[in-house]
């Protein structure tokens, strides 16, 4: 993932929980791309495919609240997205969303203003959100931050940091 | 200017005079607390091409989510993670039946007061309840830890709560904690150190603490602290090893602080389909319900069981409602049976499952149907939680839970205790 994302909007409300994002009987699940088929089917059996062709996630306040499972950015990371930019996060999620290799961004102005179907860039480097020619600034990921997305997550990460023989 | 638990504990763990809130630090946690739904973390070991553990000594694994397992795939995830226990060196590792890892870990004190603990399990902030520090994490940010021991952690700001007066009749930690989850909301502390002191403690032993501190993840806590005092000496002096507790100090600086005076507090329960939609007992009593289950990682316990016989002793549970029970160990099932607990329970008509989270996750042991409605004990009552996304989930303490199976709609627990 470089600096810059580009993306169609989904956006979702406040407190959104993990359950919501990937329910519990699916957590034997560990692969993004399997996972995807269920993406948000906690908040109804439509969700997945709705959230088709969408790569930026734009949510309310406590975003990812609840159960620790991964299988929630997962699922995300499976069904195409890059980067969730919302009012708040829960802490756990927070964390696990970087380890998964996806931007997760607050910035509650521009939650705001961001509609669903939008169309918007984002700069990690230079903290930026632009949306219909508006544009928003954040807190800039620091440099660690950014090579853990950069190598797509924790494990190739690590992978590296260590110097795991391939 | 004083410091906080959390502040003293990273300082202590990071070998500084002094640390702040918001700092970064490399921490390396005493130990490291994972469980079955959280096999994926082998896996991500596996992948990350590593050939053994840090210290398979600092590990602890028990397998509660899956017990037993229901369908082939879960067998096939505990059969890899036994395996990979075996191979790895890592003995306290606990099969299914054996209870809730949150409940060994602070029976089987594998937890001990001024410890920095880490968890692959969003209710790890339990262990506040002896006075460990305490935080959940997802599997990826266990691999550093399993990989080298070390990993990043922020000194969070800490919340104080005091709770004062007298516990009235019928009104539990449960209670207390559900009326805290009212004023703060289930976003009021996100990040936070929860510190629980105060003089209504002397009255809430470690049952009821563990609650206290297992709850407060709801309100979106790193962490908790239940004040350290005879309680807490007490209940780890079973384990009969060294520890150093660390203590908050008096004039310690709070991002917040609350006081709740517990007396004339009444029997609460959160509404469907969140935490924080909390009511007094009144306001919901006479809502019919399906099912009632006693268990998960904040209830099962001895003094909850003790409760839910005493309540039940002699009566018979409504018609048409199914109570289920899953104590939260082997040996609490023992002991309630020794003390006649059990015996109560089944004559009223109670169905026990074996130790572990029950249908709590949903995903097994009780699930609910389209329309059905259940009382329980837990700490999560999400849309779907427990089965059906057209089920309603409410919690509330072991006494409305087992006084509710009785009437078979939700019951003020003070008219049968």
């Amino acid at each position: 993932m470089g600096s810059l994302i580009k993306g169609k909007v989904f956006k979702v409300g406040d407190d959104i929980n993990t359950d919501y994002i990937i329910p519990g009987k699916y957590v034997d699940i560990y692969e993004p791309e399997e996972l995807a088929s269920h993406a948000f089917e906690g908040l109804g059996e439509e969700y997945p495919k709705m959230l088709v062709g969408h790569s930026v996630i734009v949510a309310g306040e406590n975003f990812g609240l609840g159960s620790a499972r991964e299988q929630a950015p997962n699922a995300l990371k499976g069904a195409g997205v890059k980067a969730i930019i919302a009012k708040t996060f829960a802490r756990i999620f927070y964390r696990n969303t970087l380890n998964v290799g996806i931007a997760a961004i607050e910035c509650p102005e521009a939650v705001q203003a961001i509609g669903q179907e939008d169309e918007v860039e984002i700069d990690l480097e230079r903290g930026t959100v632009v949306v219909r020619d508006e544009k928003f600034y954040f807190a800039s990921l620091p440099a660690e931050v950014r090579d853990l997305l950069e190598a797509g997550g924790m494990v190739p990460f690590l992978k590296k940091a260590l110097d795991v023989p391939a | 200017m004083g410091k906080t638990f959390a502040e003293k504990i990273f300082a202590k763990k990071a070998n500084r005079e002094e640390v702040f809130p918001g700092e970064m630090l490399i921490i390396t946690p005493d130990v490291l607390m994972t469980l079955d739904a959280d096999a994926e973390i082998v896996y991500r070991f596996k992948q990350l091409g590593l050939k053994r553990v840090w210290d398979p000594d600092r590990i602890v694994c028990a397998m509660d989510h899956y017990s037993p397992a229901s369908t082939v795939r879960t067998a096939t995830l505990l059969k890899t993670l036994r395996e990979f226990a075996k191979e790895q060196g890592i003995k306290r590792f606990y099969d299914i039946g054996e209870g809730l890892a949150h409940e060994i870990m602070v029976e089987d004190g594998h937890v001990l007061p001024g410890q920095f603990v880490v968890g692959t399990d969003s209710h790890t902030p339990s262990y506040g309840c002896v006075g460990a520090f305490s935080c959940g994490i997802g599997t990826s940010d266990a691999l550093p830890i399993w990989a080298t021991g070390k990993h990043w952690f922020k000194v969070p700001e800490s919340v104080k709560i005091t709770l004062l007066g007298k516990m009235p009749h019928g009104v539990y930690a449960k209670d207390i904690i559900l009326e805290v989850i009212r004023h703060f909301t289930t976003k009021g502390c996100t990040y936070k150190c929860v510190e629980y002191v105060g003089e209504t403690l002397k009255e809430i032993k470690m049952a009821g603490r563990v609650v206290l501190a297992n709850l407060s993840v709801e309100m979106g806590v790193k962490a908790t602290y239940v004040q350290y005092d005879e309680v807490t000496r007490s209940h780890v002096a079973r384990a009969n090893k060294e520890y150093e507790p660390v203590i908050p100090d008096e004039d310690a600086s709070y991002s917040k602080t609350y006081q709740i005076d517990v007396q004339g507090m009444e029997p609460m329960v959160a509404c469907p389909h969140a935490v924080d939609n909390v009511k007094p007992v009144g306001e919901v009593e006479g809502t019919e319900i399906h099912q009632a289950f006693i268990g998960t990682c904040a209830s099962g316990r001895l003094e909850d069981l003790e409760v839910a016989a005493r309540i039940v002793k002699g009566k018979k549970i409504a018609g048409g409602v199914r109570l289920l029970i899953a104590p939260a160990s082997r040996s609490i099932l023992r002991e309630a049976i020794e003390l006649g607990y059990v015996q109560s329970l089944l004559a009223a008509g109670a169905t026990f499952l074996p130790p572990g989270c029950g249908p709590c996750m949903g995903l097994h042991q009780g699930l609910l149907g389209n329309g059905e409605r259940c009382i329980s004990t837990g700490n999560r009552n999400f849309m779907g939680r427990m089965g059906s996304h057209n089920a309603e989930i409410y919690l509330g303490s072991v006494a409305t839970v087992a006084a509710s199976a009785l009437g078979g709609a939700v019951t003020d627990p003070r008219k049968c205790i």
